[in-house]
């Protein structure tokens, strides 16, 4: 009894405990400061600050901070409002309607209205590499100041996906962009793109290629009191070690996508920093193995089956990334809403792999090897390649290694189709329709241009899912269409998926409400500020 | 007038190096696979064809190889060097914007290497069996012997991680808001490191050369006789035999520029220096040709500027070469 009784009271005090701190939570959270400056490390630098002419992280995460969307996106993948306070898809999904904020304006101090929204999706559809975003848009009418109808040839479900962020669809503003659209090559060189006007949280200060860009707090943002912070800058430096001594001397408080294992393991046991991997579902990188299927022995799809049973890739996860890569195992990234999760696993198994290979009639020759095959690389993924060859000669295939000197030689051979297989690494920006259906459409067969269909890959049944699911305006049957795609890529294997790269954000504790969305560091940080 | 003359002699002949090696460097870049529309394409995420196109014609790399040769000399000559396919901008600003920067740093690391080489191989010279000597041909041999860019990383590692007084990298700290003095002591402090980076190596080299010189020269019968005279010894060997045995030093200075130049690349990128290194290899790892073009075009002006330099010195420093025919 008196057990009893002592559980009782030690239950009620728990329970008693329990709800004074959930009652004390919100007192405890912090409320932000302003002031202070965030210092951002990054080894690449960009050309120019506008990434509505030109794609690529390097500009993205500093014009998303100049540019504003019409909406931005959260951890969930809901997307929020911005620029635009509201907006209504119409019943047969031809039309998108966008109500701006009547107060934004831009730093120069020029309204932002829907003749600046009709204008900058025009330029983006024009000018940006990726065509699908606003691919259907046939024209953008403003009936208003503050009112943009989008409308489209065919009913377009991510178009909130490419409204969700500064990064994919910067408002520009017309008066000072003029008539750019005259010239393709001119909208890319426009002085504007190296000084822009924007109407993100933060406005220019000064940008030096290769060295820094310095932003500061604009007053005039349309979400009043924010940005937190003073200012921002980004430093750059090519080399990872010195970004990660920064880091850890405090001289820099944040670092997006680092991907090096050993500085990961470095910073990991660092106190006053933290790692993440949040933060990158929206870009969606993807490592991969991927196969000319004009090869007359990669054609074969128990070949690449079996390829891919001989890869241990918990080897390289493990031992090559010391754990900060994920598996990855279909053709939409981690996180992404879509994604397959019960998907076919092509883990390691020699004994099967060999039996396949036999079975494609490809027998081990006297000194055990099947055949020859080449094997490409980016610089980036040399150990996994290194890994690959040794790996593969297990089952009976000579590797030829070719490192290719710089960049451009590698998209020289992948992009002319002069390859056996290569590694690479895909983002898939957010929607299927946005970065993925680029690698599979047949209508995506060109040779002579990087990341498109180069494993010339041909399915009317893939092609047939991909139409479908790009018009398909209902959440839970484009769901399910994206599950058959997945199955049917995955199964038929023109690219081996392997991981998910080790991009981490790595942060300051000091950094409070970092860019956590599923855009990270390339969605706007009026959010973010500096604790004491 | 001898020295005029001379001068324009040197003038023509740069000249036609540096013309020679616009036009050997414009064939030579041509010959590597891919070209800047490829890697704009990769930065942009893979582009149409149309885009791929309007890239190629806009930076007229459409055309037939010796048109493009012959159009980016005539601009040349006028002053323009082109447009850069990844910096977007003008090629000149942008070889401009970085001269001071790899100025500061050459300068601050010859200075360093002159002072101190000199200096050493002097002391050396003076007790030949010495421990210092030994010392110092140990050191000749390990400055010379390693990297730049290893002892770059050395240094920062010793000076700015384990015993942090000194910054990573960069020429001046932009969250510093600070005066005209303060920003100098601020690009000074960031100077160290790089500075004695590029410098280690010719403060080897220098001191070996002025110790060996000295050696030779402190033996001369004109040093006995300068003794002999009663001469204190910091007056015989810093005013009567230094100033010969600095000879061979400042010839090797001069050949040392172009060296320096190339040196730099490898220190500003360990140390993220903005000057003409760091824009050299971020220019060739985008195959950036017309800024490539640009910085060896100004490279070899540098280096023509500083070997006629050198040779007015030699003319100063040693009398017998300004009284005789040369």
């Amino acid at each position: 009894m008196q057990a009893k009784s002592r559980t009782a009271i030690v239950l009620a005090a728990a329970v008693g405990g329990a709800m004074m701190l959930a009652s004390a939570a919100p007192a405890l959270a912090q409320t932000p400061k302003r002031g202070g400056t965030l210092v951002i490390g990054y080894h690449d630098t960009p050309p120019h600050l506008n990434p509505g002419v030109q794609s690529g992280l390097a500009l993205q995460f500093p014009g998303s901070q100049l540019f504003a969307s019409p909406l931005t996106m959260d951890d969930k993948w809901q997307p929020k409002p911005y620029l635009a306070e509201s907006w209504q898809s119409s019943a047969d999904g031809l039309s998108l309607t966008l109500k701006l904020r009547k107060d934004a304006k831009f730093h120069d101090g020029k309204p932002i209205t829907s003749a600046d929204v009709a204008f900058s999706i025009e330029v983006i559809k024009k000018t940006h590499p990726f065509k699908p975003m606003f691919g259907p848009v046939t024209s953008v009418e403003t009936p208003d100041a503050h009112t943009a109808v989008i409308r489209f040839s065919a009913p377009h479900p991510a178009a909130l996906v490419a409204l969700s962020t500064p990064a994919l669809c910067p408002i520009m503003p017309k008066h000072v962009y003029g008539d750019i659209l005259k010239d393709l090559a001119a909208a890319r060189k426009h002085p504007a793109n190296r000084a822009p006007v924007g109407s993100g949280p933060f406005k220019l200060v000064e940008f030096k290629p290769g060295e820094h860009v310095i932003f500061e707090r604009f007053d005039g943002f349309f979400l009043k009191g924010k940005p937190y912070l003073d200012r921002v800058i980004i430093k750059y430096n090519k080399d990872p070690n010195s970004l990660a001594l920064g880091l850890e001397r405090g001289d820099i408080h944040l670092r997006p996508y680092d991907n090096h294992a050993r500085i990961l393991k470095r910073l990991g046991a660092k106190p006053h920093l933290v790692l993440t991997k949040k933060g990158h579902e929206g870009a969606g990188p993807l490592a991969w193995l991927a196969f000319n299927l004009k090869h007359p022995i990669l054609k074969d799809k128990r070949v690449r089956h079996a390829i891919a049973m001989a890869i241990d890739k918990d080897f390289i996860i493990k031992k090559l990334h010391s754990g900060y890569s994920t598996r990855a195992y279909g053709p939409l990234a981690i996180g992404s809403p879509f994604e397959d999760k019960s998907p076919q696993k092509f883990d390691l198994d020699l004994a099967k792999a060999n039996k396949m290979l036999d079975e494609a009639g490809h027998k081990r020759g006297a000194d055990g090897t099947r055949f020859k095959i080449r094997l490409d690389t980016l610089l980036s993924q040399r150990d996994v390649a290194e890994y690959l060859k040794p790996q593969l000669k297990k089952v009976g295939i000579d590797v030829e290694l070719r490192i290719p000197p710089d960049l451009p030689t590698w998209m020289r051979w992948v992009g002319g189709h002069e390859f056996d297989m290569t590694m690479d690494v895909v983002f898939t920006w957010g929607d299927p329709v946005i970065g993925v259906h680029r690698t599979y459409l047949t209508s995506n067969i060109r040779k002579g241009l990087i990341w498109s269909n180069t494993q010339s890959y041909s399915n009317a049944e893939a092609d047939k899912l991909m139409a479908a699911g790009s018009k398909e305006m209902d959440a839970a049957k484009r769901k399910a269409i994206y599950l058959q795609f997945q199955k049917r890529i995955t199964d038929d294997m023109p690219v081996h998926f392997m991981y998910s790269p080790p991009y981490h954000l790595i942060y300051n504790k000091k950094v409070q409400n970092p860019p956590l969305t599923v855009w990270g560091i390339i969605a706007p940080l009026h959010e973010v500020w500096l604790k004491d | 007038m001898r020295i005029a003359g001379l001068i324009v002699k040197r003038l023509f002949y740069a000249a036609a190096l540096v013309l020679a090696v616009l036009v050997l460097n414009f064939l030579l870049i041509q010959l590597a696979p891919g070209d800047p529309a490829d890697f704009i394409a990769g930065q942009m995420g893979g582009v149409t064809q149309e885009i791929l196109e309007s890239i190629r014609k806009d930076y007229g790399l459409d055309r037939p190889l010796l048109e493009q040769l012959w159009i980016y000399l005539k601009r040349a000559a006028t002053g323009d060097l082109g447009y850069s396919y990844y910096f977007n901008s003008p090629v000149v600003t942008l070889v401009v914007s970085r001269i001071p920067a790899t100025i500061l740093l050459i300068l601050s690391a010859t200075v360093i290497a002159l002072v101190l080489g000199t200096w050493m191989g002097v002391m050396a010279a003076r007790r030949p069996e010495s421990w210092f000597s030994s010392l110092l041909t140990v050191f000749a041999l390990v400055g010379y012997s390693a990297p730049a860019f290893w002892t770059g990383m050395m240094l920062i590692i010793l000076l700015a991680s384990v015993i942090p007084i000194f910054p990573v990298s960069g020429m001046y700290d932009i969250t510093l808001k600070t005066g005209p003095l303060g920003h100098a002591v601020d690009v000074a402090h960031h100077l160290v490191l790089p500075s004695l980076t590029l410098g280690i190596i010719y403060i080897a080299q220098y001191a070996r050369l002025s110790r060996a010189s000295m050696l030779e020269v402190l033996s001369a019968d004109y040093v006995r006789t300068a003794r002999a005279k009663g001469l204190s010894e910091r007056v015989v060997v810093f005013k009567h035999a230094l100033r010969n045995a600095i000879l061979p030093v400042i010839t090797v200075t001069g050949l040392h520029f172009g060296h320096l130049l190339s040196g730099a690349v490898l220190v500003e990128s360990v140390f993220n220096w903005p000057g003409l290194g760091t824009l050299a290899y971020d220019s060739i790892l985008r195959r950036d040709y017309t800024t490539i073009l640009g910085l060896l075009f100004f490279a070899s002006l540098m280096v023509v500027a500083a070997n006629l330099v050198t040779d007015l010195c030699y003319r100063l420093a040693d009398p017998r070469i300004k009284s005789s025919r040369g």
